[in-house]
């Protein structure tokens, strides 16, 4: 039953696709909007299902870009108004996952797995580059086995 | 290859199997995000009352210096669940004595009016929220939302939805008593 | 009446897998060859049995019987023809029955066409399919029944969601699945192989048809949702990197490893694990979308139905399979004879880097989107891994990538020269170098990313043009003879040239949509006129219009250059009064050198300035067509390898198979 209350409280519920952005919420400079713009694409739509505020619909979504363009014009860095609105809402508000030692390991594994695949490549490569016990006959081996086909050749004549 | 390096594969299966359990548990919400408020100071803000509304408004300043915590309630007229979720805070106030603020969210003064003079009003103070600025603030995603505030304006606890039904009004009732606005006789 | 015919036939079909699944495969082990060649009535059987289903769950959208819970929630008796028979698929249930289907189709489809494989392996395969298959039909008949009756039943349906009402997301799910469900064969015969306990170059030329049909369905389906998303959702972004979308990537990254892999134990008899496991896993890579779509785990856009009961037995399912198939990988690989030497400048250790830098891309998708789940798990905390992350970690790791990918084709196999490859294509590097700068002078500056990716992608395109030209002797040879060559040439050949080609001409349409976007969102009354991207759009007003299940205000812009008159563009907002929803739809005029793409909206009536006006967003996209043509030349370069005549002739006889360098190819 939570989850139909959940549903109840969601401002919008699918993605109705979306205008978002409107021509009255846009700052006059156009520097700054585009910051703006830039900044919206990286707050997630609290109340959506996984959108940034820059597409979304919903109306906590209109506020916030507001309250962004509002913060730029008071002069906030794009940094400073990625802060504001994390301390109101927390990490999960921001679309590119802070680093900190709880997403260390999140940050660290791109460039971790290009050194494994490296590694691997490496070690793979080099191995393939020792020789193996060769299976193959030794020049002994082959007159032997020469002097025998031969011997059976002449046996089988007989 | 060595039989550890072909068992890997397996391994992480497994360790991802764990997880996948873990988040199957029917009690978690995907969409719930927990508040950063908890345990911090109640956000700066200063609200208005309604006008055509006789309570005054809402501002940080209610929430500092109180003896018992109290319950800040983020309600509007449009919004459906709020009107079930009112008999419930009715009845908090005036059977178990719970002091109730209220943030009337994006909401028209006549509409608000309204709707307090239709159900009643039990909430002490209203802080009349048109912009929404003030939502942002304290962090909320809709509608209806419900805050437990301690004495020194400490925001103790964050209910997200109405409080509607045993099992939610039981939660919050746990809550309460917990942080000491209702006494242990409370039923 | 037909509903329960449905079930019942359901039913049949999943007690005809469940022989499947024993005795063909006992068979095999015992060498009964009855046993053995019973899998191909049975498979047959499968698929008859699961079409009646599947016919009778599209009869009861067709004919708008409401009595049928599915029909009733997903349709309506207005909606139009086309959607009611794609509402089949539109529902958890009712896509869990279009996905068994294919299963069985492409069960029956190795019975009838693996001609050439031998009966005992034949048996092993299907009879791994039919386990596939039990699970999934017990997961249909005991948690999500098509068929289940709605009494009292309702006048009318809830109506599928308008956003789904189009062509293009219609056809998305089958290709899509055709693509998932096709790797489940290559998974069969992985397992089947690895309980043999052989895997050889037969079994490779065996597989790759297979794995080639499943993963020109599985680019296609992919591409036509990126369309789709990026016509209908009104904002010209065509990925977006949410959880679903990822889910349906992975496969297909892993799938192109498999690819290649393939090729290599084919013609060298090499790579015979890393090829096993990637078959095992780019179809658990499937099962895990499933899982993920369907048990509420994770918030998406696209995600189906929030219930974890269902997700605990999808769970369980990919617990036996991926959990069963794994630890048969750890017992048996290892015993498996690693094939041909070759030196670390080789088109082997090309197709190798190529393989590591696809699974690694592959790992950081898959841990960036399930990293919320984990950290969740394990501090409670609640993130968001967005577009940002993808973006900055993706991307560097597949620009290495496409370098080799230019490079690869002109390495010999077992051993090849570096030194006089890279100076054969120095001409060609030179001209890449040109063309970008020649790029870069003509626009007005952009990421520096960018216009590495675009050295990259011209390098690619170049490169594939090349060694194609080559190959066939083009310019060295009367024109006559280079097309005799070409004719002659293998169709795989072909079909190579064509795909890598296709990646760049990808790599072109992401690189210039993105980097070079622009923009415009304004506030329109009739008249006036806004300039993008050098064209003058003016605003005619907007009219009423009528659908057969909803109600549009259409708006006219005319569209000009330089005063010449280039064209009308009728962006519509549409009202589905049944569902209770709106849609946009966008009016997009396409060219080759981008799209100039328009939707309109009616902004709130509070807002000011507005009183009368409409909202217009004008988006112009340079050579986003690209994408969509690129993606075209993967499939077809793929479907031209599928035709390939040496498949259709059968693997080579294994008594006498000379270990020789095979030719370039």
């Amino acid at each position: 039953m939570r989850y139909l209350s959940m549903l109840a409280v969601l401002f919008a519920l699918i993605a109705t696709p979306s205008m978002a952005v409107e021509p009255d919420e846009m700052l006059p400079d156009p520097v700054l909007e585009a910051r703006a713009r830039e900044i919206s694409k990286k707050l997630r739509c609290v109340v959506c299902q996984n959108q940034d505020i820059d597409s979304s619909n919903a109306g906590v979504a209109r506020d916030l870009r507001l309250l962004v363009r509002e913060r730029l014009v008071a002069g906030d860095t794009n940094d400073e108004v990625l802060a504001f609105v994390q301390a109101r809402y927390g990490d999960y508000v921001l679309l590119k996952p802070p680093f900190k030692p709880s997403t260390y390991v999140l940050w660290f594994a791109p460039p971790f797995l290009i050194l494994l695949v490296l590694a691997l490549g490496w070690r793979v490569l080099s191995a393939s580059q020792r020789t193996r016990p060769s299976h193959a006959l030794t020049r002994e081996e082959e007159a032997l086995a020469d002097q025998i086909i031969k011997n059976h050749k002449k046996g089988g004549r007989e | 290859m060595t039989r550890f390096l072909a068992l890997i594969p397996f391994l992480l299966a497994v360790i991802l199997g764990a997880f996948f359990i873990w988040g199957l548990n029917p009690e978690r919400d995907p969409n719930e995000i927990p508040s950063v408020l908890i345990s911090q100071p109640a956000p700066n803000f200063a609200l208005e009352p309604i006008p055509g509304v006789e309570v005054p408004g809402l501002s940080r300043d209610d929430l500092l210096n109180n003896e018992k915590p109290v319950v800040i309630n983020v309600f509007a007229s449009w919004c459906v669940p709020c009107r079930a979720e009112h008999s419930v805070l009715t009845n908090l106030v005036e059977r178990d004595g719970i002091r109730l603020f209220g943030i009337n969210y994006k909401d028209k003064a006549e509409d608000a009016s309204r709707w307090l003079a239709e159900l009643g009003n039990p909430y002490e103070r209203i802080g009349a929220d048109t912009s929404g600025r003030a939502g942002i603030e304290w962090g909320i995603s809709g509608v209806p939302e419900t805050f437990i505030v301690g004495g020194d304006g400490t925001v103790l606890y964050r209910y997200v939805g109405p409080v509607v039904g045993e099992a939610a009004i039981a939660k919050f009732r746990v809550a309460l008593t917990q942080a000491g606005v209702l006494g242990t006789g409370a039923s | 009446m037909t509903p329960e015919v449905g079930h019942f036939a359901l039913a049949l079909a999943l007690a005809l897998a469940l022989v499947q699944s024993t005795v063909p495969i006992i068979g095999a082990a015992r060498g009964n060859l009855l046993w053995m060649r019973s899998a191909r009535p049975l498979s047959i059987g499968q698929v008859i049995f699961t079409s009646i289903a599947f016919g009778a769950l599209m009869l009861a959208f067709i004919a708008s019987d409401f009595t049928v819970r599915n029909v009733a929630e997903n349709s309506h008796s207005l909606k139009p023809l086309l959607y009611k028979i794609a509402g089949t698929w539109g529902s958890h249930e009712g896509s869990l029955l279009l996905w068994v289907l294919i299963l069985t189709i492409f069960g029956a489809g190795v019975s009838l066409f693996g001609r050439n494989i031998p009966e005992a392996t034949k048996a092993r395969v299907l009879s791994v399919q039919a386990w596939i298959s039990v699970g999934f039909f017990s997961f249909l008949l005991l948690t999500s029944n098509p068929f289940d009756r709605l009494f009292p039943p309702p006048a009318d349906g809830n109506d599928l969601n308008p956003l789904l009402q189009d062509v293009g997301l219609a056809l998305h799910p089958p290709l899509l699945y055709f693509g998932y469900v096709g790797f489940s064969i290559v998974f069969s015969f992985a397992v089947a192989a690895l309980l043999e306990g052989r895997i050889d170059v037969v079994w490779a030329r065996w597989v790759r048809p297979w794995t080639l049909a499943a993963w020109v369905s599985l680019t296609a389906g992919i591409a036509l949702g990126s369309w789709w998303a990026y016509y209908e959702l009104g904002w010209g972004g065509w990925w977006f990197w949410d959880p679903v979308e990822n889910v349906s990537f992975m496969p297909w990254l892993l799938g192109t490893a498999l690819l290649h892999s393939a090729i290599v134990t084919e013609k060298r008899d090499a790579f015979k694990s890393w090829t096993i496991l990637l078959a095992i896993l780019t179809f658990s890579l499937s099962l895990l979308g499933t899982f993920i779509v369907r048990s509420g785990l994770l918030t998406s856009v696209h995600a189906f139905s929030v219930d974890p009961e269902r997700g605990l037995y999808i769970l369980m399912l990919l617990a036996l399979s991926i959990g069963g198939s794994l630890l048969l990988y750890a017992w048996r690989a290892p015993s498996m004879e690693a094939g041909g030497l070759f030196k670390p400048i080789s088109r082997e250790a090309g197709l190798l880097m190529n393989n590591l830098f696809l699974a690694a891309a592959t790992g950081i998708v898959l841990f960036g989107t399930l990293y919320p789940l984990f950290l969740e798990a394990v501090t409670g905390e609640k993130i968001s891994v967005g577009p940002p992350f993808f973006n900055s970690s993706f991307v560097p790791m597949m620009l290495p990538l496409v370098f080799v990918l230019g490079l690869g084709p002109f390495l010999s196999w077992k051993r090849a020269d570096l030194a006089g490859v890279l100076s054969r294509l120095k001409f060609v590097g030179l001209i890449c170098v040109v063309a970008t700068l020649i790029v870069w002078y003509m626009t007005n500056g952009g990421p520096v990313l960018a216009y590495v990716s675009l050295l990259l992608a011209f390098w690619l395109a170049f490169t594939s043009c090349r060694e194609w030209m080559l190959r066939i002797r083009l310019f060295d040879v009367p024109f006559a003879d280079a097309m005799r060559r070409a004719r002659n040439l293998p169709r795989a050949a072909h079909g190579m040239s064509m795909a890598h080609l296709g990646v760049a001409v990808l790599m072109f349409g992401f690189i210039g949509s993105s980097a070079w976007k622009s923009e415009e969102v304004v506030f329109v009354k009739p008249g006036s006129s806004i300039a993008i991207a050098g064209f003058d759009v003016s605003f005619q007003g907007v009219n009423r219009v009528r659908g057969p299940n909803y109600i549009a205000d259409r708006g006219a812009l005319v569209v000009e250059r330089n005063g010449q008159y280039v064209t009308t563009l009728y962006p519509e907002r549409r009202n589905y009064p049944v569902a209770r929803s709106s849609t946009t739809e966008s009016a997009i005029r396409s060219t080759l050198a981008g799209d100039l793409y328009a939707s309109i909206a009616e902004p709130a009536a509070e807002q000011e300035g507005s009183n009368g006006a409409w909202t217009l967003r004008i988006l112009y996209e340079p050579l986003v067509n690209f994408i969509w043509i690129g993606s075209l030349m993967l499939v077809l370069g793929g479907c031209l390898s599928l035709t390939d005549r040496r498949l259709r002739v059968g693997a080579p006889k294994q008594a006498k198979l000379p270990r020789n360098v095979a030719a370039a190819e």
